[in-house]
């Protein structure tokens, strides 16, 4: 069963995130809160797409749904 | 007509268009049934496609938009986005906005 930990890596592999968290325990839906640069000036819709290009097939294959927030650094320290 | 030609019609021919699984009245998925809900409460007409209907139109919709899930909004032909956008969009007015420009919402 796919955990929310190996979800993570599969993500951090192809998308340099300065933060990341997923969490989700039925191993099929997953919400992941992303930080990255590679947002900066994106859409939200292409920031979104870069991370299901991350996940590649497995978006099809192994994960029913990932519901994600996705902020630029800057947006993430305003926030917090 | 193959399905990536029937889906640029729906969208085109209808100013706001949700694909979803199952209808508005029997949603099929609690992301389809947040999206039913987030254009309800924008007092949004809207034609819905019941993509569980179609297996072509269910894997042709995330070919289109190059977007692997369901639910997938269109306004004016456009992609939005799935159920997170709606969300944030709906939280920050800016569905509200974008919806008014249809003359399809209050």
């Amino acid at each position: 069963m796919l955990s929310a930990q190996q979800l993570e890596s599969y993500i951090t592999q192809h998308l340099a995130c300065e933060y990341i968290k997923v969490s989700g325990d039925d191993g099929t839906h997953f919400e992941a809160v992303i930080v990255s640069a590679a947002f900066v000036g994106k859409s939200m819709v292409q920031q979104h797409q870069q991370v299901y290009a991350a996940l590649g097939d497995r978006m099809r294959a192994e994960i029913h749904a990932l519901s994600m927030k996705t902020y630029t650094p800057e947006q993430w320290n305003n926030k917090s | 007509m193959d399905a990536q030609a029937q889906i640029k019609e729906t969208v085109t021919s209808n100013p706001v268009v949700l694909y979803m699984k199952g209808s508005p009245k029997f949603p099929q998925c609690g992301f389809s049934n947040m999206a039913t809900q987030i254009l309800d409460a924008c007092h949004a007409k809207y034609v819905a496609v019941d993509v569980l209907a179609d297996q072509a139109i269910r894997e042709g919709i995330k070919a289109y938009a190059n977007w692997p899930t369901i639910p997938q909004l269109y306004v004016n032909g456009e992609f939005v986005g799935g159920s997170d956008i709606m969300r944030a969009m709906y939280e920050n007015g800016e569905l509200q906005t974008l919806l008014s420009s249809t003359g399809l919402a209050k």
